[in-house]
């Protein structure tokens, strides 16, 4: 795995006009993203987690230039990509594929599996018609279909069935980037399982760079190697997997791990998990300062600072970037779970 | 050496008329709800789970053929007649549904609709429902409840609504709550809330509560006891800790292992290769025996019927992990 990167998302925001509806909708703008940046490096699984109304999808969405953002910037393989046209990127398409939710709704019914997943080639006019063949083969073995089952139309497929090929189709062009958009989350546990090894071995056989995103804490443990964690379209924490699971800084990382369930009641009834107060802000008008500030368990300890600046994403230690005011290099957060007197804060 | 059960199901089968023919949605399904209990019930969608509390309560639609019995005081609720079913329903059974938004009205306020609860089943005066409505949301710890008791629906964010849904299923004190996935469409930070929530009703009302869900880690949170469900049937039930700690079912066993946990680094997940069937009438066989790798002629020919193979621990296998690791 290298450390150069493949895409580089600078500084990006989305907003949306909110609709002034029938019923008198406030109008306003809606902050879906609002100045993000981070890296996705050369055949890494970076894990994108948040809630739902982080702004996750729509983060998922420009990445893949399904919006057009409003500032910022995204380079990939170093080519600026933000506001080209549908036109210009087409050549692009091939290095970057997106695997959606719902494999059900993002399948043509029309078409037979086999068609779905010879569509980027045809449209790309890659191969003749005997070469794109072979290549369908070729894919639907490696997603774990057989050939048989090109001839099958979405709905006599099953829903793991229908997710290998979306994927299939994501992946016949052997894209360098792979968005995938909580794909496993509308699956049944049992077959989730099998599309996330699936994908596990896809990514190490065919060395693509994933950005995964999900709302699931364990998923992204198992799967990735570095987690990007979001919340009100800002990222708050950007580490490797370890440090993010062993050693958590910002406290909305820290209450998203102690909310997360583990099956296991011994376990589970030991664990100390700090619920959240109050109901996440709305995104069309975000909190001053740190966004966080209106939930934070730490707010006994906030500082000033808290309500009136946004924290910046810093390195707080090597590749491990956090955007609190509490926590600094050499500054550790305080442990959300622990009592209140055990934890000091110089100034504030 | 279990008290009398509050609710005790025998044999229930449920079985609905589709396009495609008839199907067996629940195939004799028995167990006993304890005063104070919760109880888990798990499977993956389709297996039944939530079709079984639908008709306790005699909620699902008329093309439903519900046979057995659900005994409850001294009753069989499937053989009640519709006003007497109205008193218990509510009354002393209260359901949750998963998505709050769908289940409340969005043109009447939050007051209004647990007051007309209460009011319809209690008989109260409006104030008093009022009243009633603004404690009901305290006790479901809605901040400041005066104010949140005159807003509607669209103005409360999603774990607010599921908890003015349990604020409303708790109206009339009942000795049962029904909870049908009822953290399922919420963030993990609100369902953290929404469980703490369960635990506190039923130690500070002694509520029984059924608890359907898909999610393992729910059920380890909050279940004293489990059923597993697969395909209609019940193929496992056990104390929590005692289903997690030793599970039987090689269902149950592939379930567990298909999950990744937090602080587990793993490899591989484990895969459960093939389809839940779905069957018309009951299958002359084991349910999971396409999928089992301890499949045998036996497993193919024959019922499993529940058995204890652990203490107080019941599956319905011919294979189960006790018998495999002798």
């Amino acid at each position: 795995m290298g450390d150069a990167p493949v895409l580089e998302v600078d500084d990006l925001v989305k907003h949306f006009p909110a609709g002034r509806g029938l019923l008198g909708g406030s109008g306003g703008t809606v902050h879906a993203v609002d100045g993000v940046s981070f890296a996705l490096r050369e055949g890494e699984m970076l894990g994108l987690v948040g809630e739902s109304g982080s702004g996750k999808t729509t983060l998922a969405n420009c990445v893949v230039r399904l919006h057009e953002p409003t500032s910022g910037s995204i380079r990939l393989n170093g080519r600026d990509i933000t506001h080209l046209s549908r036109r210009e990127l087409r050549p692009l398409r091939r290095r970057l594929h997106m695997v959606f939710q719902d494999p059900y709704s993002s399948l043509n019914p029309r078409m037979t599996a086999g068609e779905i997943v010879a569509e980027p080639l045809r449209l790309h006019r890659i191969a003749g018609r005997k070469d794109r063949e072979r290549s369908v083969i070729d894919i639907f073995g490696r997603v774990g279909l057989g050939p048989e089952h090109r001839f099958r139309y979405p709905h006599e497929l099953s829903g793991g069935q229908r997710q290998r090929v979306g994927l299939a189709r994501s992946l016949i062009l052997e894209p360098t980037v792979l968005v995938a958009d909580e794909p496993v989350s509308a699956l049944d546990v049992s077959v989730q399982a099998s599309i996330l090894n699936l994908l596990r071995d896809l990514q190490r056989d065919m060395g693509f760079s994933c950005l995964f995103i999900t709302h699931d804490l364990a998923t992204v443990e198992f799967l990735c190697d570095r987690i990007a964690v979001m919340y009100l379209g800002q990222l708050v924490e950007v580490a490797s997997r370890d440090a993010v699971f062993s050693d958590p800084q910002h406290p909305y990382t820290q209450a998203l791990l102690s909310a997360a369930v583990v099956p296991d009641p011994e376990e589970q009834r030991k664990r100390r998990r700090v619920v959240l107060e109050g109901d996440p802000p709305s995104p069309l008008v975000p909190p001053s300062g740190c966004r966080f500030h209106t939930r934070c368990p730490l707010h006994d300890l906030s500082a000033p600072a808290c309500e009136e600046d946004e924290p910046p994403l810093r390195e707080v230690s090597p590749d491990h970037l956090v955007a609190c005011h509490l926590v600094g290099p050499g500054t550790r957060a305080p442990r959300i779970a622990d009592p209140p007197d055990a934890v000091t804060v110089a100034g504030g | 050496m279990r008290a009398e059960p509050l609710l005790e199901v025998n044999d229930l089968s449920v079985r609905f008329e589709t396009d495609e023919g008839p199907l067996l949605a629940v195939d004799q399904v028995s167990f006993t709800l304890a005063e104070r209990e919760v109880l888990g019930i798990v499977g993956e969608s389709g297996c039944g789970k939530s079709v079984t509390c639908m008709s306790l309560v005699r909620l699902l639609p008329e093309t439903a053929a519900v046979s057995g019995s659900v005994v409850f005081g001294g009753v069989d609720l499937l053989a009640l007649g519709p006003r007497r079913l109205r008193r218990v329903r509510g009354n002393e059974i209260s359901y949750i549904f998963q998505e709050p938004m769908s289940s409340l009205n969005p043109v009447f306020t939050v007051g209004n609709q647990i007051g007309e609860v209460v009011r319809r089943h209690l008989g109260v005066s409006r104030r008093d429902a009022h009243r009633r409505a603004v404690e009901l949301l305290q006790l479901v710890r809605i901040p400041a409840p005066e104010r949140r008791v005159d807003e509607y629906p669209h103005q409360l964010s999603g774990g607010m609504r599921q908890r003015v849904m349990i604020a409303m299923a708790l109206a009339c004190d009942p000795k049962v709550l029904i909870a049908d996935e009822p953290t399922t469409a919420l963030d993990v930070t609100i369902q953290a809330g929404i469980l703490d929530l369960m635990r506190e009703v039923r130690e500070r009302l002694g509520t029984a509560i059924v608890l359907v869900t898909h999610n393992l880690g729910v059920v380890a949170d909050v279940a004293d006891r489990v059923i597993v469900m697969y395909a209609g049937r019940k193929v496992e039930e056990a104390a929590a800790n005692e289903l997690f700690a030793a599970p039987q079912h090689p269902y149950t066993v592939g379930l567990l292992g298909a999950i990744p946990r937090p602080g587990e680094r793993r490899e591989r997940l484990e895969e459960i290769p093939g389809r839940v069937p779905t069957a018309s009438a009951p299958l002359a066989r084991c349910v999971f025996a396409d999928r089992c790798r301890y499949a045998d002629e036996t497993t193919r020919t024959q019922v499993p019927t529940l058995r204890t193979v652990r203490q107080d621990h019941l599956v319905a296998c011919f294979h189960p992990e006790a018998e495999r690791a002798a």
